[in-house]
C-alpha cells in the first residue's frame, strides 16, 4: 500500500521534473500577483507592512488552486486514472500520494519563494519564520481539498472557472488562520493558536479529504 | 416498509403534488398571517424604530438558509449511501431555494444595516459566513449544470455538499475568531434583550410560513424534475 503511494509520488515528481516550464509558471504566477498589489494600493511602507499577511496567503492560495486542473487531467485523458482505479491499492491511498506529490510540487516551492516577497513588503525578518511556517503548515490542506474539487470537476466543460467556485469557498478558514498566525505575531500576540488550528485543519482534511477525492474519482469515471 | 415505497420518483410524484398544494396553502394563510402581525400589531421598537420590522422578513430567512444547507447535505448523503433516485432529485430541488434565502438574508440584512449601524455591510461574522454559504449554494448549483449526465450530476454535487457541511461550521468559526481578531465587538447582533411577545410570535409564524414555502416549492421542483428526466 505504501509502495504504491511511494510510486504515485516518484512518478508524479518526475513528471513535473520532465515538464519544469509548468512548475514555474505557477511560481511566476504568484510572484506577479504579489508584485501587482503595492502598484494598485501604493507603496506606503506601513501600508504594505499591515497588508502583506493577507496579500501573500491570497496569491498562494491562487497559485496552488492555478495547478490543481493539471492534477488529475493527464491521467484522466490517457486512462492512467482508469488503471489506478481498477488497481489492487485503494483508490484513496493513491489519491493521498497525487494530493502529496501537488503539493511537493505547487505548495512547498511557495513556502520557499514566500520570504523573498515579504522583503518586497518590508515585513520585519522576525517575521518570515511565522510565514514560511504556516504556509508550510497551511499548504498542504489547500492541495487536498483542491483535490477534491479537481476530481469533482474532471473532463467538464468551463472547469478551470468552476473549479475555483467550488474550491476557494472551502480555502476561507486556511486563508483567515494562515495570514492570521502572520498578523498576530506582528502585533506581538505570537501565533501559536493559529498555527495550532491550521495544524487541526491539517490532520481532519488529512484524514477525510482522500476519501472525497476518491469517490469523486469515482463518479468522475463512472 | 412504507418508506421505501415512496423513494420511487413514480410514487412519490403524485404525493409531491398532494404536499406541495397544502403547503403553499399553509405558507399563503401564515404568510398573512406573520406579516399582519408584524406590520399592525407588533409595537414599534424603541431603540431602532420602524427598521426592526424587517426582522420578520430577515431572520426567517437567515434560519431557512442553513437549515436547507443541512437538509440538502442529508439527502445528498442518502444518495451517496443508498444510491437511490430521488434523494439527488431532492437535494437538487432544494438548492435554488436555500440559495434565494441566503440571498434574501444577506439583503435585508443590509437594507436593516443602513439606519441601524449606518452601513449596508459590516465585515461582521454572521454576514461574512452567509455571504460565504451562498457561494457553497452557488457551486453546488454551478456543479450540477455543468454536467450532463444526470445521475453523475446528483452524486458529484452529493460528495460537494458533504464537503461543504463538513466545512460550515469550521468556517463559521474562522471567520468569528477572524473577526474579534479585526474589529473588537463594535457591532453586535446579539443583543435583542427581551423581545416583545408579539414580536416573537410575528418571527415564528413567519418562520413557519417560510417553511411551508420551501416545501412547496421544492417539491413542485422536484416533480419538474422527475418530469425531466422522464421517470
Amino acid at each position: 500500500m505504501l509502495a504504491a503511494a511511494r510510486c504515485v509520488v516518484y512518478r508524479d515528481l518526475l513528471l513535473a521534473l520532465r515538464r519544469r516550464g509548468d512548475v514555474a509558471v505557477a511560481l511566476l504566477f504568484f510572484v506577479i500577483v504579489a508584485s501587482l498589489f503595492p502598484l494598485g494600493i501604493g507603496a506606503e511602507p506601513n501600508l504594505l507592512r499591515s497588508i502583506a499577511p493577507g496579500v501573500i496567503w491570497v496569491a498562494a492560495l491562487l497559485s496552488s488552486m492555478l495547478s490543481l486542473g493539471r492534477l488529475f487531467a493527464a491521467d484522466y485523458d490517457d486512462g492512467t486514472l482508469e488503471q489506478m482505479l481498477l488497481g489492487a491499492a485503494p483508490l484513496g491511498v493513491v489519491a493521498a500520494a497525487k494530493a502529496f506529490a501537488h503539493w511537493l510540487v505547487a505548495g512547498l516551492p511557495l513556502v520557499a519563494i514566500a520570504p523573498l516577497i515579504a522583503l518586497q513588503y518590508d515585513l520585519g525578518a522576525g517575521l518570515w519564520g511565522i510565514l514560511a511556517l504556516s504556509l508550510l503548515v497551511g499548504t498542504p490542506v489547500l492541495s487536498l481539498l483542491g483535490a477534491v474539487g479537481a476530481a469533482l470537476t474532471l473532463g467538464l466543460r468551463g472547469g478551470g472557472v468552476l473549479l475555483s467556485l467550488l474550491v476557494l469557498p472551502l480555502y476561507v478558514p486556511v486563508l483567515i488562520m494562515g495570514a492570521g498566525a502572520v498578523e498576530m505575531a506582528a502585533a506581538g500576540l505570537g501565533g501559536g493558536g493559529q498555527l495550532l488550528v491550521l495544524g487541526a485543519m491539517l490532520v481532519l482534511a488529512a484524514a477525510f479529504a482522500p476519501w472525497a477525492i476518491a469517490a469523486a474519482l469515482r463518479i468522475s469515471l463512472e | 416498509m412504507k418508506w421505501f415505497w415512496y423513494a420511487s420518483p413514480q410514487t412519490f410524484y403524485p404525493l409531491a403534488g398532494r404536499i406541495a398544494r397544502w403547503s403553499a396553502l399553509g405558507a399563503a394563510v401564515l404568510a398573512v398571517c406573520g406579516l399582519y402581525i408584524g406590520f399592525f400589531v407588533a409595537p414599534t421598537d424603541a431603540q431602532q424604530g420602524e427598521a426592526y420590522r424587517i426582522i420578520f422578513i430577515h431572520v426567517p430567512a437567515a434560519w431557512m438558509s442553513m437549515f436547507i444547507y443541512v437538509v440538502m447535505a442529508v439527502w445528498s448523503a442518502l444518495c451517496l449511501a443508498l444510491n437511490t433516485r430521488l434523494s439527488g432529485m431532492m437535494a437538487a430541488a432544494l438548492a435554488p431555494t436555500g440559495a434565494l434565502f441566503t440571498f434574501i438574508a444577506l439583503w435585508t440584512g443590509s437594507l436593516w444595516g443602513k439606519p441601524t449601524w449606518g452601513t449596508y455591510w459590516v465585515w461582521d461574522a454572521r454576514l461574512t459566513s452567509e455571504l460565504i454559504l451562498l457561494f457553497l449554494y452557488l457551486g453546488f448549483i454551478a456543479l450540477r449544470a455543468s454536467i450532463d449526465d444526470p445521475r453523475r450530476a446528483d452524486r458529484a454535487a452529493a460528495v460537494l455538499a458533504v464537503v461543504g457541511v463538513v466545512n460550515v461550521p469550521i468556517i463559521y468559526y474562522s471567520v468569528q475568531w477572524w473577526n474579534t481578531l479585526h474589529q473588537g465587538a463594535s457591532v453586535s447582533l446579539t443583543r435583542a434583550p427581551s423581545m416583545a411577545a408579539t414580536m416573537l410570535t410575528g418571527m415564528l409564524v413567519m418562520a413557519l410560513a417560510f417553511w411551508l414555502y420551501a416545501i412547496a416549492v421544492s417539491m413542485v421542483r422536484v416533480r419538474c424534475i422527475i418530469r425531466e428526466r422522464g421517470e
